[in-house]
């Protein structure tokens, strides 16, 4: 069977994903003025329902939905992923830099939290941020891995 | 470790995990400095009496045994990575003495710091991004960091025998 076909005429990328959010406006802000990221969606449904997502202003075909604890999940479950983001628990993104110092430089600047300063890897630099929930979100600066150098 | 924060969610309020939060990524930016727990309750902005007890409640474990715990999870990624001695693993990640050091590393990875560092050397680097390893946080041989070794006993024995909690 091959897989590979039939794979890539069923599925042909990844276009949501979801972000917890304890506060959608605040977290809209946060992706829009600290990250750059644009607003793509933000529809009142009623009921208290509000959907609001924002993507990379380069890649529109992968939006991000800033979801708060929320029915479906139950009371408990919502307080659960609450405190979970409160304790810095929860991860949410890659993100992808052309130079993580210099994007570390620019980030904090504008006040964002960083859990790991740049840090040199056989495959790139790192660090890590808050959001304002407090998911940490990474951010990746990409070189050719050589095995070698990790040795 | 299984932690039962169901004994203790109560004392400590969702409003205040965010400050828990700020002090326990301080241990985890500055690891490497003199931080001691009036400096990481200032940081949460509660006192030290009460920082200490929240952040158990809240992460199963105190704030200095999580600053230990953080030292030596840096040593565990230089060991796998970086061409340094262990005597400068020790002082970079924070420790000042080796003894100290050697001795905490061996009772929570389970192996002796060169050990550990001479089985990655066999192995190379984990094809693993290190800022999941990172958050990870744990030092537990079943986890992180077990090329060609199977879980066993011993590989993730509380640094004070029976952990803090459920005493």
């Amino acid at each position: 069977m091959n897989w590979g076909n039939s794979l890539g005429r069923m599925i042909t990328n990844v276009s949501l994903v979801t972000v917890w959010s304890l506060d959608q406006e605040r977290s809209r802000d946060f992706y829009v003025d600290k990250l750059g990221f644009v607003v793509n969606t933000d529809a009142v449904m009623g009921d208290g329902f509000r959907w609001i997502t924002v993507n990379h202003p380069d890649h529109p075909e992968l939006e991000i939905t800033l979801r708060p604890p929320g029915p479906p999940l139950d009371q408990e479950a919502a307080a659960f992923v609450r405190r979970e983001l409160g304790k810095g628990h929860l991860g949410a993104l890659g993100l992808q830099v052309d130079d993580c110092h210099k994007t570390f430089q620019e980030l904090s600047a504008k006040g964002v939290e960083f859990v790991q300063e740049p840090a040199d890897r056989p495959y790139g630099t790192e660090a890590i941020i808050r959001d304002d929930s407090g998911n940490w979100l990474v951010l990746v600066e990409k070189k050719e891995f050589r095995p070698l150098d990790a040795g | 470790m299984v932690l039962d924060e169901r004994r203790t969610r109560r004392a400590v309020p969702v409003e205040l995990l965010p400050h828990l939060r700020h002090a326990r990524d301080r241990i985890d930016r500055e690891y490497h400095a003199d931080l001691d727990l009036a400096a990481l309750a200032a940081t949460a902005g509660i006192s030290k009496f009460y920082f200490v007890r929240c952040f158990e409640a809240a992460y199963g474990e105190t704030p200095m045994r999580y600053l230990t715990r953080r030292r030596l999870e840096r040593a565990q990624d230089l060991l796998r990575l970086a061409n340094l001695t262990i005597t400068e693993v020790c002082m970079t990640v924070g420790f000042s003495s080796l003894g100290s050091f050697s001795a905490k590393f061996t009772r929570l990875v389970g192996e002796s710091p060169s050990a550990y560092r001479d089985r990655w050397a066999a192995h190379g680097g984990p094809r693993v991004p290190g800022c999941f390893l990172f958050m990870r946080g744990a030092l537990d041989l079943r986890g992180t960091a077990s090329p060609g070794r199977a879980a066993g006993p011993g590989c993730a024995i509380p640094e004070k025998p029976g952990g803090e909690l459920g005493q």
